[in-house]
This record gives structure tokens, C-alpha cells and sequence, in this order.
């Protein structure tokens, strides 16, 4: 019989030791289905590596890759963190990315100092008022928003399309679906020249910087944590609960939104419905894997950025198809919560006696 | 306009189409509430989903027989669903959180299965699909006929699932004890059963009706295996079952609510012809799942010990 | 002394179980024979609980043996660690927590796991003459047809018990059974326990009440610290003894200075809270609690203490009437309105409501006070400052624990209740709201309770108390109000009461009738 012990304290090389092994259970995992279509194992994760960070061009992809994973694994480790189980990061980005191009295609014309702040703050708001339906619906109806969140996220793709198809779409771009372009002061400058990396990048760092600041130090941090641990007690101590649900909802939604505008103003330039390979839900898996730290989501957004670009560069040059990528998180993200157990807990095998 | 707008609900057609989009519902939504009643939440629903549509439709293009691809379905569904009962029950690990992990390993491993058997196909291979009923005597009445004429034996299936399931919880032992163990685990732990056990079979035999769901689709709607197929069919499905609280009853009469909703917003779309862009009837269906789950939220009967993991000793 | 004819149907010997440093159990051996009623009886953590624990399976014995009788009547060991061998082996358990599932009828609770999982229907015929024949042996009468959630806490105590019978157990365990009954609820159990344990049954009646033990048991059992200390006959024991066994020394009789009440602090006039269908609510309830003295609420559960302890703590508005703190008139749901008012809210589950398990003893400390000028400085956290204060504290109040960094979780449950009390009591508060503040706590921490609220009473603070024990009630309260239904009776002097009285009129009955 195995009995969980809580530990009191978790040692710094154990949580290490674990996050390593998680990684490391997750290929192994991923190399069973591998082997089984008679693939070449070393080789696929050889290529793998070398394509996420074997040169400079390498890591500067996988680093352009993982800035929209650091805002939507931010907004999931928030909600998270207060038990709001937003699943809409999705949603929430395109969201944002459609408030980026409204505002930064032509409507206003200003100084890029004004207006990159703008189409930031208006991509931000955008994803924020999204989540703020299924909090209010949560608040007052108690509608579980797991769900609300997940239906919201077809809703605004269909909302997407639509405006894509209709109001927003590029005359210039000869019947295919899809936005105006930014205008260049609504653009976020490239951090190196030739390399597709952006601004979005330090945005995004410094959004975590903030995030965990936020959250450990001061007083409406304390209190998202109070009423996500135990959110009676917070009502019980007087707490501003449903305040402090809705402060939650506008930063995940607002993070979300972030990585919309990071895509749309400082890599792709327009809007088009494909703009995020399923960026909102690896976010999840990004939060799981750092654990819901606002630090720990930068490496783990590099980490499964890395396994989505290497995968990209494996799959052109042997044929494995990139889904391997998608095994490879899931088995990571599988992993994690398992080894998350050892962190919290001791496991000790109570000897059961012979029947 | 208003006339033909009314004039669809007289078509044998549309209530056919009703039955039909229903029907992975049905079995998505049984699944979901015998997960639920047993005290977990499976999202991994919508990965089995699709886990089930293709593992049930490559069984058949390798030359099974219909009835075995539906079985390989179920036993993959039932196999996911072993993944889900095992971290969440005994390792009591978040709900949530691995089921959207389940619901990525399996989207995941179904694509990648998909593409590792068919690596460069430009368009989806076909399989022979289930054939219409011939039902006699009751195929030849008028309105009816045609309905049915239009439905296979796997929606006869999943509507005898509604009767078997809602006879199981009701009457059963081991009814009593998957409603038990969603209560109140202590209970059952007393009686002496095990809630390990328990909970992990309701999963498991869950998630073989979720993938059923999938399989209805690429062996009796569709012949062929797409990307994105599922497209929020398992998130619907998690919404009707609070809808229907957790009766299988009522979980067929959401399915059927639903499909005609479905099935009118596709019938509407033509009539309105280009004045209201198609998204907007295509969000409908979203919509409304939304405001069902909205409207009855309140007064919903959750099972208590829903996603309250248990663990043995500890009180 | 005669040896007992009675045949021996359960002999554990040498148990012991260990928690890493702790040890709960250590080398106990008990004998119980059919037909005999024994009491367990023990502090919170003297092992009562681990013991029979190890008895129902729930866990594995470090070292001893159980030795069960078979059909036979030949003790046999009795394989650990599985409830459903122990059920087999004829061993049965209530629970001090009911374990029903609440939406099963009582028949179907009781038929839950008798019959194969795989049978296709539910043999009901044979099984329900077995339970009404059950009921007509021991009394107790019960409607078997409704959802258990809507039976009273003392019919769901006779499903647990018809559960048992209808297993056909040979020892019955009862713990804690009178905890949620009033006295006359209790002695109805008392008369069927004795009436099945005429039959043969074996009873092992866990209990802290030494009244009930002594009028009930004819065997006491007492459990120190994981040791047996003693083991003999109740005739010719009393209460102090007992009491001086459980605690290892001396209990001193409590020293209570007399009130000299003020001025009322909460005043209530026709307060009615909860909706009216609600099983727990306070209907136009009138009611002072003066500064400097302490007023005791009785009653059982559920009956309406519920709705006035939410109504002082915020929680709850009041529907109806006119409740006042110093004159002010306390107007809606709005804890951190009372928190300003000076109002110290010492909840009835301290891990539910009163603390949040996953943050540090600091931060629990402050949590009622985080928006303070001392804990934060333009809405970021003074974290020195509130560490150095809770440390004060936890030197001040005695509270075992690693330091002000640790999470409140890993602390027992009355160093937990500690902090509770330091956050609440150390800011003077003008009225304390104390419900069931020593629930779960072993004599130390509960003694240590007492006395924090005695003081509080002295130093010139209203504190209303709310307990359903009634040796706690009687022992701290300056006057005693009894709720039942929903109706608050007036206040008595307590000095005048007695337990018959209060035990009467929880149950409903008048002032009048009861006296």
C-alpha cells in the first residue's frame, strides 16, 4: 500500500531533479510510439534538439516561438493559481490579436510611441473582457467556466472568420481571409536584424518579472492567493472575494490578449484565423510544467517551444510527422503532474501484512 | 420567409438530420455523466472523442468488421480512460489539469497515428460506412420511414445505451455503489467496496462511450477520418451533462434539443442565403450550450464528492 | 473475582502503530466478550481512533495481532488493512462523520455493497423483511424510502446503526455516537444499545463524556498517550477519577471571577436569518450580550446557531428585525464590515473558515487585516513587519510551530486554533464570536481556549458562545440561551440551570415545561 505524506519543505534539487526527470519521462514515453512506426529514435530527438537550439538561428525560433507560450502560460498560471479554470486562453489571444489589428491598421494614425502602447493596452482590455463573461457567470449564475471558456474559444474563432471574411478583410490580398496589415508604428521593433525575434519577447519577460512581484508581494497578490487556496476562509476573514476573482480574470484574460498583439504586431502583421497553432492551450501545459510560478513559466515556455520547433525541423528533415511534438507536451505536461507528487509529498510503502 | 423558417420542423429530412447529429452527443454525454456520477470529471472527452473516431475507423479500413471497429473504439476510449481514473483516483491529481492533458495525448496521438499511416494523402481514405435501417413495418409509415430510412444501427445503439445506463444507475447494485462513490466515498470505503476500483471502471467504461461518440462520426455520419473533426463536440458534452443532471433521461432529450438546434441553425442558414454571415448560425449551437449551462448552473444537483479526490484513511 | 462466562469475541493483543516519531498506539491488548458494553474512552490523540482504525482496516498494525471468533466461537487473527474483511469477520463501526451517501435512500445505504456488483437487479425482498425485522428487534424506527439527506442527524444515526445490524456484526463500534444528539436523543440510543447487547452484541461505546460512560459501560477502557492506563469495572469509578486517568494529573476545577456585565455590545431584537424553508435559521430571535460577560447558545446543530453565528461573523443579513453591535445597526452581509466594527470571529471550522492551510502562520495571522496601514505600504506587503508580529504572537499565544514561514497547515489542530485566537483576541475586539471554539482539541489546547476567552470577558469584551457541549457551556457561560427550530429562548443565569433543563428544551420543550 502507498501512503502519501505531505512534506513540509520541498528541497531546491528535488524540484530540479523532478522537472529533469519529467522531461526526460516525457521522451521516453513519446519513444515508444516512435520506435513503433520504425522510426529512427536517436536520430528523430538528435534532429530535434539540433533544430531547437543547435545554432543561433535555432534558438532565436525557438525563443520567437516560446514569447506568445509566455503570456498565455502566464495568464493559465494566474487563473490557476486563484482556481479559475480558464480555459480559454485561445479564445482570449484571438481576441486580442483582432483588437490589435482594429486599432493598428489604419484607424488611428500616431507616433509608434503612442501607438504600440495603444494596441497593446486595447489587446490586453479586449482579452480581459472575454474572460470577464465567464466570471461574472461563475460569480453570479455558478456556471462551472471550464466549459463556458472552452465553447467561448469557438465562438470567437467563428468571430474571427467572420470579421475576416467581412468588416476586416484585406482587399489587397486577393480574396484569401484575412486582415489589413499593421501599420509600421504599430509594429514592435525586431530585436536583432535578419532574426524573426521581437520586442514581444522583452514584453513578455518583463509581464513574468511583474506577474511574480505582483503576486508574492503585494496586497491583491495575497489576496488572489488567499481565495484561490481556500476561497471560504477568504470570505470568512473578509477578503474581497468576487474582486479578486474578477483582478484574476482581467490579468489572465488581459496576458492572453498580450499574445495575440505580440503575434500580430510583431511577427505575422496581419491577422489571419490560423494565427495560433493552439498557442491558449499549450499555455496550460507551460503553467503545469513551471508549476504555476510566474518565473518558472520562461523556461517552460522555452522548453515546449523548443519541442515544437525542433519537431518542425526534424519532421522536414527525416518525415516524422510533427504531431510528435503534441506527444512529446502531453507526455511532459502527464509527467509533470506525476512528479509533481514527490515534490509535495513523501511516498512511503506501508508493508501490508499477509492475508 | 417566417413560413419556411416554421416549415422545416414538418420535414421528415430535418428530424432525421436531428437524430443523427445527436447521436455522438448521446453517447458523449452518457459518458460524461457516468464519469461525473461516479465523482470525476473527464475532460479528457474531447480527445477520446477523437482518439475513438480514428482508432475505430483505421480498425475498419484494415479490414475489420464495423461492429469490431466500434469495439476498438470502445476498448481505446475505455484504455484513455484508464489513464485518466489512474492519476486522477489514486494519485488524486487535478481533475482539470489531466484531463486536458488526456484530452492532448489523445488528439495527439490520433494525429499522429493518422500520419504515420497515411503520410501523404491529399484526400481522406474511405471506408464503407454503416448502412441506413430497413426497418420493416415501421420503415414503410409515412414521415416515419424516412427517418429512420436515414439512420443506422449504431444510433439504435446509442439509444439503447440511454435505457441500459439509466436502468444500471437506478436499479443495480452496482448502480447504487457508482452513485455512492459519488457522493460520498466514505460510504462505499465502509461497505466495503473499493472506491478505486470503482471509480476507475466508471472512467474507464465512460470513456468507451465517449469514443463511441467519435466513431459514430467516421463510421455512420462521415466514411473518412479529418482533422478537426470533433471541433468542441466533447466541450458541448460536458455542458449538456450538467444540463441534464446527470439523468440519462434527460441526457438524450439535451443530445435530441441540441441536435435540432444544430440541424434547424443549418436548414436557417440557407433561407437567410447570404444576408447573415454563416458564422453567426454556427456559433448558435455554442451559444445556446452556453446559456443552458448558464440557466440551470444554479439549481444543478452537482454529485458531492465531484471532483473531490479521496484518499483512503485520510477523514 | 468470578471469571465472566461470557465467550471472548474479540481479543486484540500487543497493537501498536507508529507515525514516524509518533507513537499512537503502543502494545495495547483488549478483551471484549458478547453481550458486554465497553467504554474506550480518551483524549483527542490518546490513540482512540487509531486503534479502531486498525480494528475496521482502515489501517495496518505495526506490530500485535487482532483475534476475532469465527462462526465457531474459536478466536482466529484477523488480516489487516481491509474494511471489507473486518465487515466480513463481523466487526461494524458508526462513525462520529456519518458515512451515508446522502443521495441513496436509507435501504439502498443499507443493501450498498451486500449484493454481487454484476447481479443485474437489486434483490430487495428478503433484504427489507431482514431490516424491518431489525428494526422491530432494537427500535429503531426510521423511514428506509427517502434520500438519507432528508432525514435528521439521529435517523441517519440509525441507518449507520441498522448498516451494521444488517451485516449481522458481533462487535459493534460506536464513536462519539451522542456527539450530534441532545441528552434525551441520547438516552433513547443508550436503551437500544442495551437491548442489543442483551442479545449478545458486543459494544464498544467511544466516548470523551464520562456521564454517559459511567450510566452505560460496564467496562471502562482508558487510553493515555497511545497506552492502555487503565482497564476496569465502571461500578465503583466516578467522574474525577476517570477524568485524572484520561489527563494524567489533576484537572483543576475551573476558576471563573465573577461578571460584572456592562452595557449591551450585540443586541438583538425579532432577528430572523435564513430563508424559511432553511433547516438553519433563527427565527425573530431576541437577545444582549453584555460587555464583560459571557452568553452560552445550546443546542443541537442545525437547529439555528448556524444562522446567528453567521449573522454576528457577516456572513449571513438579517431577513427581519433589528440587530445592533453598540448601537449601530448591523446591516448586511459584510464580514470586513464586522472585522472593522470590532467584531473577533473565532469560526467553527478553523480549516474551513478560519485559516487558509496553504499559506504561512504569518500571513493567516494578517489575513483580517491585510489593507492595514501596519501590513502594507501603498498596497505592497510590509513582509518584515508582519513576520516580527506574528512571531510576537506565536511566542504570546505558545503556538507550537516552526516559525511564522511555515505553512499553517502542518500545525495541529489547537496550535491552528492558537493563531485563530491570537489574530482574533489580539485586537481587543469588542464582542467575540467563539462557535465550537474547542472542537477537536485535546484538554491542553481546549483548557488554554477557556482561559483566552475568560480573559477577554475580563479585560471587558461580549462573548457569545456557541457549543454543543454542554460541560463547556456550563462551564464558561454567565447566562445560556437554548435554540431549537429556529427559536432562541431567552437568556438564563447560569447559575440557575442544569443540564436536564437545557437538554430539555434542546429538544425542544418550553422553559416552563422543562424546569
Amino acid at each position: 500500500m502507498i501512503r502519501f505524506v505531505p512534506r513540509e519543505r520541498t528541497p531546491v534539487w528535488l524540484t530540479l531533479t523532478v522537472s529533469i526527470g519529467s522531461g526526460l519521462a516525457a521522451l521516453l514515453l513519446t519513444a515508444i510510439p516512435l520506435a513503433l512506426t520504425g522510426a529512427p529514435v536517436f536520430t528523430a530527438f538528435a534532429l530535434m534538439a539540433a533544430g531547437a537550439a543547435g545554432d543561433g538561428f535555432a534558438l532565436a525560433e525557438t525563443l520567437t516561438r516560446a514569447t506568445p507560450l509566455i503570456f498565455t502560460g502566464l495568464a493559465a498560471a494566474v487563473a490557476f493559481r486563484a482556481k479559475l479554470w480558464n480555459i480559454g486562453a485561445e479564445g482570449q489571444l484571438y481576441a486580442g490579436a483582432l483588437a490589435t489589428v482594429a486599432l493598428g491598421a489604419g484607424l488611428i494614425e500616431a507616433p509608434s510611441y503612442v501607438l504600440v502602447p495603444l494596441v497593446l493596452v486595447g489587446a490586453a482590455a479586449a482579452g480581459a473582457a472575454l474572460l470577464l463573461v465567464p466570471v461574472l457567470f461563475k460569480t453570479r449564475f455558478g456556471a462551472d467556466e471550464v466549459v463556458v471558456t472552452l465553447l467561448m474559444n469557438f465562438i470567437v474563432l467563428l468571430f474571427v472568420q467572420m470579421m475576416l471574411e467581412g468588416p476586416m478583410k484585406d482587399e489587397m490580398a486577393l480574396g484569401w481571409p484575412q486582415s489589413a496589415p499593421v501599420l509600421d508604428e504599430a509594429t514592435l521593433p525586431k530585436l536583432v536584424e535578419g532574426l524573426r525575434l521581437h520586442a514581444g519577447l522583452v514584453l513578455a519577460l518583463v509581464a513574468a518579472v511583474g506577474l511574480h512581484v505582483f503576486i508574492n508581494r503585494t496586497v491583491w497578490g495575497f489576496r488572489i492567493r488567499a481565495v484561490g487556496e481556500n476561497a471560504r476562509a477568504a470570505r470568512y476573514a473578509g477578503l474581497p472575494v468576487g474582486k479578486a476573482m474578477a483582478l484574476v480574470g482581467i490579468l489572465s484574460g488581459g496576458l492572453a490578449g498580450l499574445a495575440g498583439a505580440s503575434e500580430v504586431a510583431g511577427l505575422k502583421g496581419y491577422l489571419t484565423s490560423d494565427l495560433s497553432p493552439g498557442f491558449g492551450y499549450a499555455g496550460i501545459v507551460v503553467a503545469t510544467l513551471a508549476n504555476l510560478s510566474p518565473l518558472g513559466v520562461i523556461p517552460a515556455a522555452i522548453f515546449v517551444a523548443g519541442v515544437f520547433v525542433g519537431a518542425d525541423s526534424m519532421s522536414r528533415a527525416i518525415g516524422v510527422s510533427n504531431y510528435l511534438a503534441d506527444l512529446v507536451v502531453a507526455f511532459a505536461l502527464l509527467s509533470v503532474l506525476v512528479g509533481g507528487l514527490l515534490t509535495r509529498f513523501r511516498i512511503v510503502l506501508v508493508r501490508r501484512e499477509a492475508a | 420567409m417566417l413560413w419556411s423558417a416554421l416549415e422545416i420542423l414538418t420535414q421528415a429530412n430535418f428530424w432525421a438530420a436531428t437524430i443523427r447529429i445527436a447521436t455522438p452527443l448521446i453517447f458523449g454525454v452518457l459518458g460524461a455523466l457516468l464519469c461525473e456520477r461516479a465523482g470525476v470529471l473527464n475532460l479528457g472527452i474531447e480527445g477520446i472523442f477523437v482518439a475513438g473516431a480514428m482508432s475505430g475507423w483505421l480498425a475498419v479500413y484494415l479490414g475489420a468488421p464495423l461492429w469490431g471497429g466500434v469495439a476498438v473504439a470502445a476498448l481505446t476510449g475505455a484504455a484513455f480512460g484508464l489513464v485518466h481514473g489512474v492519476l486522477t483516483v489514486p494519485l488524486g491529481l487535478s481533475q482539470h489539469v489531466t484531463g486536458i492533458g488526456v484530452t492532448l495525448l489523445a488528439t495527439s496521438a490520433a494525429y499522429f497515428g493518422y500520419r504515420v499511416a497515411f503520410p501523404n494523402v491529399a484526400t481522406p481514405p474511405r471506408i464503407e460506412p454503416f448502412p441506413p435501417l430497413d426497418v420493416p413495418v415501421l420503415g414503410d409509415l409515412p414521415f416515419i420511414g424516412p427517418i429512420l430510412a436515414q439512420q443506422t444501427a449504431l444510433t439504435v445503439f446509442a439509444f439503447a445505451c440511454v435505457g441500459i445506463l439509466a436502468v444500471v444507475l437506478s436499479r443495480t447494485p452496482l448502480g447504487l455503489a457508482i452513485r455512492a462513490v459519488g457522493d460520498n466515498p466514505e460510504a462505499v470505503e465502509a461497505q466495503g467496496l473499493s472506491v478505486v476500483a470503482l471509480r476507475i471502471g466508471a472512467v474507464m467504461a465512460g470513456s468507451a462511450l465517449m469514443a463511441l461518440g467519435g466513431a459514430f462520426l467516421t463510421l455512420s455520419a462521415f466514411n473518412a477520418f479529418y482533422f478537426g473533426m470533433i471541433n468542441g463536440r466533447g466541450w458541448v458534452c460536458i455542458a449538456l451533462t450538467v444540463f441534464a443532471s446527470w439523468r440519462p433521461g434527460k441526457a438524450l432529450l439535451g443530445a435530441l434539443l441540441f441536435g435540432a438546434l444544430d440541424a434547424y441553425q443549418l436548414r436557417i442558414q440557407t433561407i437567410a442565403g447570404g444576408a447573415v454571415p454563416s458564422q453567426i448560425f454556427l456559433m448558435l449551437p455554442y451559444i445556446f450550450s452556453i446559456a443552458a449551462l448558464v440557466l440551470v448552473a444554479r439549481r444543478a444537483d452537482y454529485p458531492r464528492a465531484l471532483m473531490k479526490p479521496y484518499f483512503k484513511g485520510q477523514r | 473475582m468470578h471469571p465472566d462466562p461470557r465467550p471472548l469475541v474479540l481479543s486484540l493483543t500487543g497493537i501498536t502503530k507508529r507515525f514516524g516519531p509518533l507513537t499512537a498506539n503502543d502494545h495495547i491488548d483488549l478483551d471484549v466478550r458478547a453481550g458486554e458494553i465497553v467504554a474506550l474512552l480518551g483524549e483527542n490523540g490518546a490513540g482512540k481512533t487509531t486503534l479502531m482504525s486498525i480494528l475496521f482496516g482502515h489501517y495496518i498494525a505495526d506490530e500485535g495481532t487482532v483475534f476475532i471468533a469465527g462462526a465457531d466461537g474459536q478466536l482466529a487473527p484477523l488480516p489487516g488493512g481491509s474494511a471489507e474483511v473486518a465487515l466480513g469477520a463481523g466487526i461494524g463501526m458508526v462513525h462520529q462523520h456519518f458515512a451515508l451517501a446522502e443521495n441513496l435512500t436509507g435501504f439502498e445505504n443499507i443493501v450498498l455493497g451486500t449484493q454481487s456488483l454484476w447481479s443485474l437487479g437489486l434483490r430487495s425482498g428478503t433484504a427489507r423483511a431482514k431490516i424491518e425485522r431489525l428494526i422491530a428487534d432494537s427500535g429503531l424506527a426510521v423511514d428506509l424510502d427517502v434520500p438519507v439527506a432528508r432525514l435528521s442527524v439521529g435517523e441517519q444515526q440509525r441507518i449507520e446503526i441498522l448498516k451494521a445490524l444488517f451485516r449481522d456484526v458481533r462487535v459493534l463500534i460506536l464513536d462519539e455516537p451522542t456527539a450530534v444528539l441532545t441528552p434525551q436523543e441520547a438516552d433513547g440510543l443508550f436503551a437500544t444499545v442495551r437491548k442489543l447487547a442483551a442479545k449478545g452484541l458486543a459494544v464498544i461505546f467511544i466516548s470523551h463524556k464520562l456521564h454517559e460512560v459511567l450510566a452505560l459501560c460496564e467496562r471502562v477502557v482508558v487510553l493515555r498517550g497511545g497506552a492502555k492506563v487503565a482497564d476496569r469495572p465502571s461500578a465503583g469509578a466516578d467522574r474525577a477519577m476517570l477524568a485524572e486517568l484520561m489527563v494524567g494529573r489533576a484537572i483543576p476545577a475551573r476558576e471563573r471571577p465573577p461578571s460584572t456585565p456592562g452595557a449591551a455590545v450585540l443586541s438583538l431584537r425579532g432577528v430572523s436569518v435564513g430563508a424559511p424553508g432553511q433547516r438553519d435559521r433563527l427565527e425573530q430571535a431576541d437577545l444582549d450580550v453584555r460587555a464583560g460577560e459571557i452568553v452560552g447558545i445550546a443546542g443541537v446543530s442545525g437547529n439555528g446557531q448556524g444562522a446567528l453565528a453567521a449573522l454576528v461573523a457577516g456572513l449571513a443579513a438579517a431577513r427581519a428585525g433589528e440587530a445592533r453591535l453598540s448601537g449601530v445597526a448591523l446591516t448586511g452581509a459584510d464580514p470586513a464590515g464586522r472585522v472593522a466594527a470590532q467584531v473577533g470571529r473565532i469560526p467553527e471550522d478553523r480549516h474551513r473558515d478560519g485559516t487558509i492551510g496553504a499559506l504561512s502562520v504569518a500571513e493567516n495571522y494578517v489575513l483580517e487585516t491585510i489593507s492595514a496601514p501596519e501590513n502594507q505600504r501603498g498596497g505592497v506587503m510590509r513582509r518584515a513587519d508582519i513576520r516580527a508580529r506574528a512571531a510576537a504572537a506565536i511566542r504570546a499565544y505558545d503556538v507550537r510551530c516552526p516559525g511564522p514561514d511555515a505553512a499553517i497547515r502542518a500545525l495541529s489542530g489547537g496550535n491552528m486554533q492558537k493563531v485563530v485566537l491570537a489574530r482574533v483576541l489580539e485586537r481587543e475586539p469588542k464582542l467575540v464570536l467563539a462557535h465550537q471554539p474547542t472542537r477537536g482539541l485535546d484538554i491542553g489546547a481546549t483548557t488554554d481556549v477557556h482561559r483566552r476567552l475568560i480573559a477577554a470577558r475580563g479585560r471587558g469584551a461580549a462573548v457569545l458562545l456557541i457549543s454543543e457541549d454542554l460541560d463547556e457551556l456550563f462551564a464558561l457561560s454567565d447566562r445560556i440561551a437554548v435554540v431549537h427550530a429556529g427559536h432562541l429562548s431567552p437568556a438564563m443565569d447560569a447559575a440557575g440551570l442544569d443540564v436536564r433543563t437545557v437538554g430539555l428544551m434542546m429538544a425542544g420543550h418550553s422553559a416552563g415545561e422543562a424546569a
